[in-house]
């Protein structure tokens, strides 16, 4: 499950930067920058979810 | 996980970073982001291990519980500090790694008072007079 995470977030990554340079070949340069935030919202709630479980791990091995 | 897949990781993260970073930086950063917390949680398993090895080391040698303990605490500030500022560092953003430092190192030293103030006492105890 953990290395799982790694390549979907690579894979997100690469899929909207080739879906963006072709946005923007298509000159919808708007949508395009709407892909990428859309992606950056995506991502960041996987990264917010990780990041609650890194907490949770860390508070529970040094009783923070 | 043992060293072998760290660094195979590591090696395939850093591929891949290096193409994220030409089109998409914020994907990278999130990648990088992503990466550090894997390693973390991955040896946080282990890092419990050792630290029941300490605790019970500890316990024979009858040192005061509290003493263990807030070195423990110390230890896990250090390493959440430590997490937070090598990404804002990766970042660029050097003023945010800064003030995360600071921050960590005054918690650290708010923890550490009550050893500073038990060693002083035990001076007192050993000053005749």
């Amino acid at each position: 499950m953990n290395i799982d995470i790694i390549f979907r977030i690579a894979g997100i990554g690469i899929l909207i930067s080739v879906l963006s340079i072709v946005l923007k070949q298509a000159k919808k340069e708007e949508q395009a920058e709407m892909l990428t935030l859309a992606g950056v919202v995506v991502v960041l709630i996987i990264v917010v979810q990780l990041m609650n479980q890194l907490f949770t791990v860390v508070r529970s091995v040094f009783n923070l | 996980m043992g060293i072998a897949q760290v660094v195979g990781l590591a090696l395939v993260t850093t591929i891949i970073l290096m193409i994220l970073r030409q089109q998409k930086p914020v994907m990278a950063l999130v990648l990088s982001i992503v990466f550090t917390v894997v390693i973390f949680i991955a040896m946080m398993g282990k890092m419990a291990a050792i630290l029941e090895v300490m605790k019970e080391i500890s316990c024979r040698a009858a040192i005061n519980n509290m003493f263990f303990s807030t070195l423990l605490k110390i230890l896990g500030v250090a390493y959440l500090g430590e997490f937070a500022v090598a990404i804002c560092q990766d970042a660029g953003e050097q003023a945010v790694a800064r003030k995360v430092e600071f921050a960590a190192k005054i918690i650290i030293a708010v923890l550490a008072l009550p050893i500073m103030v038990a060693i002083l006492e035990s001076l007192m105890e050993l000053m005749p007079g």
